[in-house]
């Protein structure tokens, strides 16, 4: 399995967000949306991924981009993570079924849990530019999202 | 920038509140290499490495930016305003100009300047550290340090002592 490639057209899903309406694919138009599945709340590698991206929503938002953290973990354990860390990123939760999102882009591990992967999205719902980490432990720095998000802006 | 001109460069992305970059820091000043140094703060995990920052660049000002890196990473334990007072005070620096300074435009600029810079060049992690054009992030593999001490800049082995 891997990640949705660019051109394809997001897939349908449905994600919980905490206090708020399920996230499905219609939320996904009219915005560019950047989806950072990462494997686990509250494991290091991740503290570190979305306190990085967190300093950098500004430099995002500067290219109409909005970031959510998706993950299979309760939506209760999501907000207590992102309190913990003190990040604005809204987390999204695959939590019940199971990994069904994280399995409709490509992005589920054999172990029960999101590759770490990102999925930039256009306002057409349509996917602009994907990366998966190679292992779960492997950080994608946001140079990469910059560069794809230039790359599109040419 | 510090360490003997002969020797290699290292460009070291760090957080003045992160343990494995003070570890770091020390280690790197008993080795013959030249140092330059990037802020790389991350204000969720690390709330004061910011002010930290700004302390070090507010010292730059006054010509003790390695005064105070150094002063910073030895205790990271106290990194509160009353903290960074007292460490300007006893670099011998003019205290009330420190304090403008570190909450100044200009402070606040550099260090945006050199976390966006770190961020396109692939920075993910505290500390990391470039040597010729490469990148190592996290803890250096045992032996990086050393080994790129060895050798200088012009790719000769020898002894450079620090």
């Amino acid at each position: 399995m891997a990640v949705v490639a660019a051109r394809q057209p997001a897939p349908e899903f449905s994600l919980d967000r905490h206090d708020d309406e399920p996230f499905t694919r219609a939320d996904l138009e009219g915005k560019r949306t950047l989806l950072v599945f990462y494997p686990f709340a509250f494991s290091s590698v991740c503290t570190e991924q979305l306190s990085i991206y967190n300093e950098l929503l500004g430099d995002f938002a500067a290219h109409g981009v909005t970031v959510y953290g998706v993950s299979c973990d309760a939506v209760f354990a999501q907000e207590a993570f992102r309190q913990q860390l003190g990040i604005e990123i809204a987390q999204l939760s695959d939590f019940e079924p199971k990994g069904a999102a994280c399995r409709a882009f490509g992005v589920l591990h054999p172990g029960g849990f999101p590759q770490r992967a990102l999925v930039l999205i256009g306002p057409d719902a349509i996917v602009e530019w994907s990366y998966e980490a190679a292992t779960p432990a492997e950080l994608p720095g946001a140079n990469l999202i910059f560069d794809a998000l230039e790359a599109a802006a040419v | 920038m510090r360490g003997p001109e002969e020797a290699r460069l290292v460009v070291v992305y760090a957080d003045f509140e992160c343990p494995f970059c003070a570890a770091l820091e020390e280690r790197l000043q008993g080795l013959a290499l030249r140092v330059a140094f990037r802020h790389f703060p991350v204000r969720s995990s690390h709330p004061r490495a910011r002010a930290a920052a700004a302390a070090a660049e507010a010292a730059a000002a006054q010509g003790a930016f390695w005064a105070m890196h150094d002063a910073l990473f030895a205790d990271q334990g106290r990194l509160e305003d009353p903290h960074l007072w007292q460490r300007a005070e006893r670099l011998g620096l003019d205290v009330a100009r420190f304090d403008a300074d570190r909450r100044s435009e200009a402070v606040e600029r550099r260090i945006a300047d050199d976390f966006r810079a770190g961020v396109r060049a692939g920075v993910a992690t505290t500390p990391t550290l470039f040597a010729d054009g490469e990148r190592h992030s996290g803890r250096p593999e045992p032996g990086l340090l050393e080994r790129l001490a060895r050798v200088d800049a012009a790719g000769h082995e020898g002894n450079v002592t620090p």
